[in-house]
């Protein structure tokens, strides 16, 4: 019995902080479902939050990797729309799709290494650099596209790797079966993983990090590089969902992403980091963005609520952390 | 004997501060060598020249008498160099096990890590140590122990890789007189099964005591290099550090 409750305790522990994102998470569950349960029934609500939440799982994993590496990037939000754009392009071109998501995929992870190379190299700070790439990348966009979008119907619709990635599977959206495989992969690259634990070690004390033989700019450069990626698969997937690429796409996931990072639990000053806490955090934020209109409030709210969850979670975070820290 | 390395002539400055002034020092195998001097004499920035933390500005490193270039943490690691840090090198929010480890992780192919072994192996080692806590376990993180156990945890590190020289910049700071006579005895284990101990400290009395030779350090400069015939006791090696300070 004693044992029992130690191994939980032990559990608890060592996961508190992915405990309590679910634990916003179910209340905000709570609070729709008592709010509007007719609303909250209806299956379509579910299937706007199904497209949302795949896309954000595949930006906001890669930044808990970041983040519990001690940096922070935004610049992912325009890594987001180049790739979608060459992925596009290519598509328009008439290059087989499959292939110009392979193309647009690595260009993101490209992006991102360059980003993460300016960064360590040049010794900036990531905050204040990624915000300056998050311009720069989209103003090349706008140029290049003259603000123009790029509709694939025709291309994409009957192509099976449309079918593959973002078709149905028995009535259940395929992007959501990738967006899971993507967090099991990444729950093991983050703590299981040579990769992810020296993510940990660096982000605690790159000091320390560096002494012990850690390359630690190459760890901060691939960290920026899985950013880039998971934002290329983000983008291409939402481009495939709508058949169309447009010049500002991405921009409204900036502040979400970063959002569900947090709220998901993992820390702003590095060394710590959760998945699964990062996957509620998104799932809060998603089902905050629909939940809003759905229990019959005005859409103006939204942008309200979503503050109040942001400092309800930290605030929340903070006693948990003080009592295991 | 050839030695395990060599350092020669090695110049090393922080913006104005010459902190190692052609500075030259080799350890031999089977070798306990002390390294002495005061505060800010420069020790510290000379063992972390010599495990790869800091490239010097001038000079060369020999490792097992051939010149090395580019020579990193890592490769001092590989060369099997292991180093206690005055710092202690420390990442506080992780486990001991995972500190234990740190940039050695025991992994399978493709980089995935043997929890299980490492959770035994740095269960065994604190055990070993003689942690004195019930309550600390592999999974603890480190920045729970007190100060003696980090410590602790540094040392168990240093330990698991045989290294075939160890080094150690001031190992017993924080410990108890119980704990230090455990490090000692380590040592001197080290040396008996013909490895290597580069001993920082600032108690003359217990680097006398288990040095073979030592090096004085004076600013940045090798002032003496004496071996244990040369000097009869802590007093007399206590007095010639005390003339070489003077007469600067
Ligand atoms: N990273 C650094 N940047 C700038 N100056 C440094 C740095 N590391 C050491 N120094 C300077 O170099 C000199 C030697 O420092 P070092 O730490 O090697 O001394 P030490 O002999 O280990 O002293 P202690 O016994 O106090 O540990 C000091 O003047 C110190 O201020
Ligand atoms: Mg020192």
């Amino acid at each position: 019995m004693k044992k029992e409750s130690s191994v939980i305790n032990k559990i608890f522990h060592k996961n508190g902080r992915a405990f309590g994102s679910m634990g916003y998470f179910i209340i905000l569950m709570l609070i729709f479902l008592i709010g509007a349960p007719e609303a909250w029934l209806r299956p379509n609500l579910h299937q706007s939050v199904f497209v949302m939440m795949p896309t954000l799982i595949f930006l906001v994993i890669p930044l808990v990797f970041l983040v519990a590496s001690g940096e922070i990037d935004l610049s992912f939000a325009s890594t987001y729309a180049l790739a979608a754009y060459i992925f596009s392009i290519l598509v328009k071109s008439g290059i087989d799709p499959a292939v110009a998501i392979l193309a647009g995929v690595i260009s993101g992870a490209v992006v991102g290494a360059l980003v993460g190379a300016l960064i360590v190299y040049g010794r900036l700070s990531s905050l204040v650099a990624s915000l300056g790439v998050l311009f720069l990348l989209r103003g090349l966009i706008l140029v290049l596209t003259e603000s123009r979008s790029i509709t694939m119907m025709d291309e994409l619709e009957n192509h099976w790797v449309y079918h593959l990635l973002v078709g149905n599977f028995y009535g259940f959206p395929m992007q959501m079966i990738w967006a899971l495989a993507f967090v099991i992969f990444s729950y093991y690259l983050f703590n299981k993983h040579v990769f992810g634990i020296h993510i940990h070690h660096v982000g605690d004390n790159y000091v320390s990090a560096e002494q012990m033989g850690i390359n630690v700019k190459a760890v901060k450069i691939k960290a920026f590089m899985f950013v880039g990626l998971g934002a290329g698969i983000a983008g291409i997937f939402t481009t495939l969902i709508t058949y169309s690429f447009f010049p500002t796409q991405g921009f409204g996931y900036l502040l979400l992403a970063l959002a569900a990072v947090f709220v998901g639990g993992t820390p702003y000053w590095g060394g710590l980091g959760t998945i699964a806490g990062a996957v509620f955090g998104v799932g809060v934020i998603a089902y905050m963005e629909v939940g809003v209109i759905a229990v019959g409030m005005s859409g103006v709210w939204r942008q309200f609520f979503n503050g109040l969850i942001i400092l309800l979670a930290l605030l929340g975070h903070r006693l948990h952390g003080d009592r295991v820290r | 004997m050839g030695n395990i390395i060599e350092l020669k002539n090695v110049t090393k400055k922080f913006g104005g501060i010459t902190a190692l002034n052609k500075a030259s020092l080799h350890v031999g195998a089977g070798e306990i060598v002390g390294l002495i001097g005061d505060n800010g004499a420069g020790k510290s920035t000379l063992i972390k020249t010599l495990v790869g933390v800091y490239s010097p500005d001038e000079g060369e490193i020999l490792i097992r008498d051939r010149k090395v270039s580019s020579w990193t943490a890592l490769k001092a690691r590989e060369a099997g160099i292991e180093t206690v840090f005055q710092d202690r090198a420390l990442c506080p929010q992780q486990s001991i096990v995972w500190n234990i480890f740190m940039g050695k992780e025991l992994t399978y192919p493709f980089g995935f890590v043997r929890e299980k072994e490492q959770i035994n192996e740095a269960n065994r080692l604190i055990r070993e140590i003689g942690f004195t806590s019930k309550l600390i376990n592999a999974d603890s993180p480190v920045g729970n122990l007190s100060g003696g156990e980090r410590q602790g945890v540094a040392i168990a590190r240093a330990i698991y890789n045989n290294a075939e020289l160890i080094i150690l910049d001031e190992p017993t700071n924080a410990l108890s007189l119980n704990e230090t006579q455990k490090v000692f005895d380590f040592v001197k284990n080290v040396k008996k099964s013909n490895r290597s101990v580069l001993f920082i400290g600032h108690n003359i009395y217990h680097v006398y005591d288990i040095s073979d030779r030592f090096v004085v350090l004076d600013r940045g400069e090798v002032v003496h290099q004496l071996t244990k015939n040369d000097v009869a006791s802590p007093e007399e090696l206590m007095k010639i550090m005390r003339d070489t300070i003077v007469q600067h």
